[in-house]
């Protein structure tokens, strides 16, 4: 058994209160969300805080829902909320195909997508899904709200905006019409962190049948992408043709633009190559979706999942 | 065909559910961290950062401030009691705690005792050491470099990093079938380091008692006879002071054979402070610091005429250690069972040489379900066969039925020497092709081909050789390999045995149960197995390398048997016939031809222990000991095929399905054998798709927690489909072989050739396991091999 060094334990019980307790224990306190990625690190005595902050009672920032053209995702919503909304999953259906490869069921029951963010590890799904969508974060301390794009929400990694004293509550993403999406990520077998993972949003000229992108993002995880983005790749397709060889370019101009490293997952330029090959395939899915053609591209299918002559149950969204 | 279900057994034999299931399932085990003794103390061990240092100082004075730390062992303290070292299970030494140097990252370098295991842990964040970093030997390959650091300097005049250089077969008949073969294939190939990783990580709880002067040992032991001879030697303890108790294990796979410092730490806590000490190490110890397998860099030829006769194989191995030879395995094999290479195939000569190696890594080498190497062996032979398939153009199931052994050639000896005892392997091939469907499987591979698609179909097939071992060839540390069996028979019928292996979920329990109660009658509920306790069983080697039903299954069968004979003289005395009179059939002794006058064991017990008048000579009771030395190992085989799609663009792989036949001999509970199949094919798709203990080249482990090194879920496991063949070993007592390790050995090179097969039209020859998808494409893109060392760009 691994065992955390000392610490003091306080349990928040409204936002206001957990704010509270920030500013009195100064920088060594640290927010407990889900604790699946700060309880490890405790364990592993690579975070060794002072206080935890325990906001797991704070269930007013669990909530997924549709407000003023927005979908909003309270900081405390548990990863297996998330996979279970069908409002997001039809606005958004990366978020489903991100969730339903984050972890394995355990850890999504009691993970949170606000933890998520904070954590800001480079291999964390739902910042590149974010990243893809053009989220914005808010943010509350004791003087009030402010608001962050999701692209200037991670500083680095394990870094973000939220200052000590702060806590992320929302994470806002505009509805737009017209609009797909889709996630893929390659792991070395379920439940793993990606070895390289691509997310893409499209939306289309005039609604559906334009064939035209108006906008697109793409969100890249655990491959060095500035921003968990690709912008360079996503200005090339603004404007260009929904097509196979658009993306394959886009593809093309996102790994290029990647910073891999290599460690025991993969070499840096497999991930590169991956970079590109999920970005194509990723948008190539978002596509159909926008579009709602026909049959969806073969999803990606990560090691061992099962085979076409043994179906597994989907979860609804598009 | 031969579904599993064709074979069950009637009568005690079948597949009863699990006695040890009831307790397991309440959460009611006991395992070694459930127990707590009164006054009990904890411990922790300071671990080495670096993989290659000289320790300049330690100074644990702010350790030892500690308000609740009680104790603190360095290794000099230990050097003051002769207890620095201790002897290996390969005739090495290593370090209990490190004097001088530390040899690999994670070596133990001091232990503290505390009141608890918060602040054990919190003490050796206060201990200072010094080193000064020396070069680290980590790739293998580089270790018989001439400007190699030599690691064991504490061994007098070694001035390299040679262990030993071992060679078995027939070189120059081997050269010559070589020099006249139409064709040879050769392929470089690692098996990579892999660990056991059991879910229960090792630890102990010892209790020296000074006043008795007795001392107990509660550890995850899957050898407790052997570990408690190696306590007396070590500290000087008397054996019959000593007892070592193994309650349940949560997993072994011979990860739980050797002595790790650690235990030695805590029986020196204890006998420091006076009171009972408990270790346990966490997931990132176990898998750092404990027994990993292969690590065999291996170069294989296979020579074979253009028609597809396969002649010779030369195999050459260089074998990491790691930095103390600590390989679990009988001593006069220092390659362990490695030159069984030859595998299931009639040829005519071999030759294999292998070179051991220091390295600064954690020692061990024998683990991981590997019957002492056979897995490398078997990995090393189905991959030459699969190469020589490709080279001539031949179907790779289709080349095997061609060379695989016939039935009419055993018992068999192989080239180098081994002797087979029974199989029909073409039947067991024959089997799993037709369960596979094998014919349609190839017509869709090609179909998929001429989409696109890469779908790849892997035959293994292999022979084991387990149940070590005659006394005469086989030993661990001078302690020959016969297990002790010791039967008791209550007045009221009910038996129990008392056994030396000892399971660590192989369900011995009810397995052992069966054999004695096929033996005397009984019903399986009716005989309590007793085992992991040295005070309480007789002396034996313990469970690893499939040795429980291969040899204390048969020292069962022997004491049940001696029992019987008895009951036979005690029921004539019943009767009032003469012994010769009676014959036992459906489980009683019967007067012949007046099969109503009969007398069951627990009528004959009772009697056995009244005031009936028994011929002389004969003392009563119906209770027997024997020891089994077994004449020769069994050799379990079967045939596996393995189907995988694989996504070129990705490097992903998906096992679509497994087919397993495997052959262990008469099975005694089939559920049970499955079961052990299952796990082993689990094991293999681990270590084909995603498995490798790594180290970058500091000499840092990669591979320290389970977010590195992956256990295969059901997820990546398809739903088996096991077929089995019934080929009853000739010389054990019941016609078992063992099967505990058969699906480890053989499935790995199923799911490797199923890969390769899949990329076969993009040229791809041979890749490295593990398959992960990084190596996948690697592959793809014409880099097949891997380094030593898990980073490379
Ligand atoms: C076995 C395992 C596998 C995993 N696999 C994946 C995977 O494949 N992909 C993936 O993306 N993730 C994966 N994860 C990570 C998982 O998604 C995150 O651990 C988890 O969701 C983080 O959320 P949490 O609520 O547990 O955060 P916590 O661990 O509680 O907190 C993480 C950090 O964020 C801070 N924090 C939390 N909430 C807030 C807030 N509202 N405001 C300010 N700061 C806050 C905390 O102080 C802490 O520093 C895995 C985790 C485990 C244990």
């Amino acid at each position: 058994m691994q065992v955390p060094a000392y610490v003091e334990y306080e349990k928040a019980t409204s936002v206001d209160h957990a704010l509270t307790l920030l500013a009195r224990f100064g920088p060594e306190a640290r927010v407990l969300a889900g604790g699946h990625s700060l309880i490890p690190m405790m364990k592993l005595r690579l975070a060794q805080p002072e206080t935890l902050i325990d906001i797991n009672g704070l269930t007013g920032l669990s909530y997924i829902e549709v407000t003023d053209g927005e979908l909003r995702i309270g900081a405390m919503t548990r990863h297996a909320q998330l996979l279970d909304s069908a409002v997001a999953g039809q606005r958004f259906a990366i978020l489903h195909d991100a969730e339903r490869v984050i972890a394995d069921p355990v850890v999504r029951l009691w993970g949170t997508v606000g933890g998520s963010l904070c954590q800001a590890d480079p291999s964390e799904d739902l910042s590149a899904a974010f990243a893809a969508l053009k989220a914005t974060m808010v943010i509350q301390n004791l003087t009030g709200t402010r608001t962050v794009h999701a692209r200037e929400f991670h500083t680095g990694p394990y870094e973000t905006v939220v200052a000590p004293g702060e806590l992320l509550t929302e994470i806002r993403i505009a509805i737009v019409p017209g609009g797909g999406s889709a996630y893929q990520k390659v792991g070395r077998r379920v439940g793993d962190w990606p070895i390289g993972a691509a997310g893409a949003a499209i939306w289309l000229d005039n609604g559906s049948d334009s064939g035209t992108i108006a906008d697109a993002g793409i969100g890249l995880t655990a491959v060095g992408a500035e921003h968990f983005s690709a912008a360079a790749a996503e200005d090339f397709l603004r404007g260009a043709p929904a097509t196979q060889e658009t993306f394959a370019r886009a593809g093309q101009i996102a790994a290029e633009h990647c910073r891999p490293v290599s460690d025991q997952r993969g070499p840096a330029d497999y991930k590169r190559h991956l970079a590109g090959e999920l970005t194509a395939r990723a948008l190539g899915a978002a596509l159909a979706r926008a579009t709602g053609a026909g049959p969806l591209p073969p999803v990606q299918r990560s090691p061992g999942q099962r085979s076409p002559g043994s179906p597994r149950p989907r979860r609804g969204g598009s | 065909m031969s579904p599993v279900s064709d074979h069950l057994p009637n009568g005690p034999y079948g597949p009863v559910p699990r006695k040890e299931d009831a307790r397991f399932v309440r959460g009611r085990g006991t395992f070694v961290d459930d127990i707590k003794l009164p006054g009990m103390l904890h411990g922790a061990v300071l671990r080495s950062p670096l993989a290659h240092a000289r320790i300049v100082s330690i100074d644990t004075a702010a350790a030892e401030a500690h308000p609740s730390v009680e104790a603190v062992i360095t290794g000099d303290m230990l050097a003051g009691r002769n207890l620095a070292w201790m002897p290996t299970l390969s005739a090495d030494v290593q370090a209990v705690l490190a004097t001088d140097k530390v040899r690999f990252q994670g070596q133990e370098v001091a232990f503290v005792v505390a009141r608890d295991r918060y602040s054990a842990r919190d003490a050796i964040e206060l201990i200072t050491v010094e080193y000064e970093p020396l070069p680290p030997v980590i790739d293998a390959r580089t270790a018989l470099d001439p400007d190699a650091a030599v690691i064991r300097d504490d061994l007098p005049g070694k001035a390299d990093n040679r262990i030993f250089d071992w060679a078995a077969g027939d070189r120059e008949a081997t050269d010559a079938v070589f020099a006249a073969a139409d064709v040879v294939v050769d392929c470089d190939m690692l098996y990579p380091r892999v660990h056991p990783a059991p879910l229960e990580t090792c630890g102990v709880v010892a209790d020296m008692d000074h006043v008795s002067g007795r001392l107990t040992v509660w550890a995850t032991t899957q050898a407790p006879h052997a570990h408690r001879t190696l306590y007396a030697l070590i500290t000087g303890l008397p054996e019959h002071k000593i007892r070592v108790v193994s309650p349940d294990v949560g997993g072994g796979f011979g990860n739980k054979v050797p002595i790790y410092p650690g235990y030695l730490c805590a029986i020196v806590g204890s006998i420091l402070t006076g009171r009972p000490v408990k270790w346990v190490e966490d997931r990132s110890e176990n898998l750092m610091s404990t027994s990993f397998a292969r690590d065999y860099h291996m170069h294989g030829e296979i020579a074979a005429t253009r028609d597809g006769k396969i002649l010779g194989l030369r195999a050459k191995v260089l074998a990491d250690h790691g930095a103390f030879n600590g390989a679990a395995q009988p001593t006069k094999f220092p390659a362990g069972f490695f030159h069984i290479f030859t595998g299931s195939y009639d040829l005519q000569a071999a030759y294999c040489e292998v070179t051991g190696v220091y390295t600064n890594k954690a020692p061990g080498g024998v683990a991981y379900s590997c019957s002492f190497r056979i897995t490398e062996a078997v990995y090393l032979v189905e991959r030459m066969v699969d190469l020589l398939a490709r080279e001539l153009g031949m179907d790779a199931a289709g080349l095997r039925m061609q060379n695989l052994l016939r039935p009419e050639q055993f018992p068999y000896t192989c080239p180098t020497g081994w002797v087979y005892d029974s199989g029909d392997y073409p039947r067991a091939l024959r089997a799993a092709m037709d369960l596979a469907g094998y014919e349609d499987l190839r017509r869709e591979q090609t179909a998929r081909r001429e989409r696109g698609e890469y779908m790849g179909i892997g035959v293994s097939f292999f022979t084991e050789g387990v149940g070590a071992g005659p006394r005469k060839q086989m030993d661990i540390l001078g302690l020959g390999m016969a297990d002790g069996a010791d039967l008791r028979i209550y007045p009221t019928g009910k038996a129990v045995l008392s056994v030396s292996c000892q399971t660590q979920g192989q369900g011995h329990e009810t397995t052992f149960a069966q054999i004695v109660a096929a033996e005397l009658g009984l019903s399986p509920d009716d005989v309590e197995v007793v085992h992991g306790d040295t005070d309480r069983t007789p002396f034996g080697l313990g469970t690893y390398g499939s040795r429980s039903t291969a040899v204390s299954g048969a020292a069962a069968v022997v004491a049940a048997r001696k029992a019987r004979e008895r009951a036979r003289i005690v029921a004539a005395a019943m009767m009032e016939v003469s012994a010769d009179d009676l014959e036992w059939t459906e489980g009683a002794w019967r007067v012949r031809g007046d099969p109503e006058q009969a007398a069951s064991i627990a009528a004959i017990a009772m009697a056995a222990h009244s005031g009936l008048d028994l011929p002389d000579g004969v003392e009563g009771h119906l209770d027997t000991e024997t020891v089994y030395n077994p004449p020769n190992l069994t050799f379990p085989f079967g045939a596996y095929i393995c189907v995988t799609d694989v996504d070129p663009g990705t490097g992903q792989v998906a096992v679509r399905r497994f087919i397993a036949v495997d052959d262990c001999g008469v099975r005694i509970n089939p559920m049970i054998v499955e079961g052990q199949v299952h796990g082993g094919l689990a094991d293999g798709i681990g270590m084909a798709l995603m498995q490798a203990i790594a180290f970058d080249a500091d000499g840092n482990c990669l591979g320290g927690s389970f977010m590195d090194y992956l256990l295969p879920s059901a997820v990546e496991c398809p739903s088996w489909e096991l077929g089995a063949t019934v080929t009853p070993s000739p010389h054990h007592p019941i016609g078992a072989k063992g099967i505990g390790e058969s699906a480890t050995v053989g499935s790995p090179a199923a799911v490797v050739n199923s890969v390769i097969d899949a990329l076969a039209p993009l040229g791809v020859r041979h890749a490295d396991m593990p398959l992960t998808p990084a190596a996948v494409w690697s592959a793809i893109q014409g880099r097949p091999l891997r380094s030593d060392l898990a980073i490379t760009d």
